[in-house]
């Protein structure tokens, strides 16, 4: 029954990493892509973790703990990193798809840039420009 | 537990994870943006902690009962792995940030 279960869980979880990767190849700009790769990566990984400690119940518990301890880990640190990373992305001036509708974090990105003594974004979009010509 | 049977999801396994490696090299190569890469590399150290799963579970050995042993010591270098990614991860996302690394 557990065995089952753990099959299961192990098989929506490689769907999900492999939705995930597609996500990351045909989304439009850094924040869907992060936003797709990310969610659909860390749930997948976590059920295969937790189908690999399902695999260990009752017969190997170094395996079981393990196995635990990694998906909380995963868990934890995965949307972290991929917060950290699109915040880096937009304050470094990396422009949203055309398609977008809202932005509501021009203002702030613009404060924390003038206290760390970063160029605007008026000028970074002149410097790409006069870089592209 | 059938080995034969876990051996078959394993292989799949192998296939699925080796396909979104090969996607996420994809993003890496073309991303036209650093941020890009960050997030591509980020996601392949966590399909690398899938492929340490595979591998813990690959039935290599079996006991006198048919029943697969596994090889936990691959569950270390997972929660190992998914740690250093993760300080890598922060450490990129400083830097695109343009912040210095201690504060």
């Amino acid at each position: 029954m557990l065995e089952t279960i753990a099959y299961w869980v192990f098989g929506i979880g490689l769907a999900f990493d492999l939705l995930g990767c597609i996500g990351l190849v045909r989304l439009p700009d850094v924040y869907n892509r992060a936003q797709a790769a990310t969610k659909c990566v860390t749930l997948g990984t976590c059920m295969i973790l937790t189908a690999t400690a399902l695999f260990g119940f009752g017969s190997n518990w170094s395996l079981f703990v393990k196995g635990i301890i990694c998906a909380g880990f995963v868990l934890l640190t995965s949307p972290v990193g991929a917060h950290a990373v699109c915040r880096g992305a937009y304050i470094s001036g990396v422009p949203l798809a055309d398609v977008s509708v809202e932005d509501s974090f021009v203002q702030r990105a613009e404060e924390i840039r003038k206290e760390r003594d970063l160029p605007s974004e008026e000028v970074r979009r002149e410097e790409t420009e006069a870089e592209r010509t | 537990m059938n080995a034969a049977v876990l051996e078959g999801l394993l292989q799949v396994a192998m296939v699925v994870l080796l396909l979104g490696s090969v996607l996420c090299l994809d993003r890496i190569g073309r991303g036209p943006t650093a941020p890009d890469r960050t997030v591509a590399i980020d996601i392949l150290g966590t399909l690398m902690v899938g492929f340490c799963c595979v591998m813990a579970l690959w039935p290599y050995r079996t006991d006198a009962a048919g029943q697969p042993l596994f090889q936990d010591y691959y569950m270390t270098i997972a929660i190992a792995w998914a740690l250093t990614s993760f300080v890598g991860t922060l450490a990129l996302a400083k830097y695109l940030e343009g912040r210095s690394y201690d504060a």
